[in-house]
């Protein structure tokens, strides 16, 4: 069994590592999360040898990568929660009372070389970390593993309503932040 | 008419949802006469193409490695589950 185990760490291991790492951007998440791929693939003992063994690990990695992230989200703090479900008045940051902007959202430039790419990712981290946690783990969920809605919904236990108002408010947080911090 | 807050829930939600013609007739309305929210959209095209863009860079970039310590941790970790 453990020989199983170093052949498929010795042939897909980097490869696992990475996919988690550019999905949870946490070198040591990343590492847990290919533990315990390896893990439930030893237990599971399944892989019937058709696909190949790379796609049925990374099949099991992307579970990982949703579980740890919904372990995240449930994890939360209830005052955390409560701060979450008023829709209205939490756009007063952005919006007037007539719903005009406060600040005109400004363009944005497209990161383009790999430097570009790599103070961008810096920065989207940065701000991605000032968003309160739930929101930060739903906006993951949906933007970053692209999750289909109904599977959110049905693993955070909310409704698509307020899915969509946090959704909203994260990519809101976000691209303020952006504009400040991103030129 | 759309306020700008209406119409950027609306943007919002067309990446998670598909609109009501009646919402994607009042939105295209109201992007026609209004630079910020349309920027606003930008915005978020932006956002979901660059994480897709960096998400790739990252899995593709061979030089990022699992640490051989982490390797060896993970065949003990599960050499020790196994006794």
């Amino acid at each position: 069994m453990t020989s199983n185990v170093n052949d498929w760490l010795n042939e897909h291991g980097d490869y696992l590592y990475r996919f988690a790492l550019a999905r949870l951007r946490d070198p040591h998440q990343a590492e847990d999360a290919v533990q315990e791929t390896m893990l439930a693939a030893i237990k599971a003992n399944n892989y019937q040898g058709g696909s190949s063994a790379r796609t049925w690990l990374t099949g099991i990695l992307k579970h990982k990568i949703i579980d740890s992230q919904r372990k995240q989200i449930r994890e939360q703090p209830l005052s955390d929660v409560i701060d979450l479900d008023t829709s209205e008045s939490s756009m007063d940051d952005f919006f007037d009372q007539k719903g005009h902007w406060l600040d005109k959202p400004q363009t944005l430039n497209m990161p383009d070389s790999e430097l570009e790419q790599k103070q961008f990712l810096a920065v989207l981290d940065e701000c991605m970390s000032k968003l309160p946690k739930k929101l930060r783990a739903i906006f993951m969920l949906r933007d970053v593993h692209e999750a289909d809605n109904e599977n959110i919904c049905k693993e955070l236990d909310i409704t698509a309503t307020n899915a969509w108002v946090m959704l909203y408010r994260a990519r809101m947080g976000l691209r303020k932040c952006l504009e400040l911090h991103w030129i | 008419m759309l306020t700008c807050k209406q119409a950027s829930k609306l943007i919002s939600q067309s990446l998670d949802r598909p609109l009501h013609w009646s919402e994607r007739m009042q939105l295209k309305l109201h992007l026609l006469i209004c630079g910020p929210c349309e920027r606003f959209k930008q915005q978020l095209k932006l956002l979901r193409t660059s994480l897709q863009r960096i998400r790739s860079g990252i899995e593709n970039d061979q030089s990022i490695q699992l640490p051989l310590d982490v390797k060896t941790r993970i065949v003990q970790s599960i050499k020790s589950g196994q006794q």
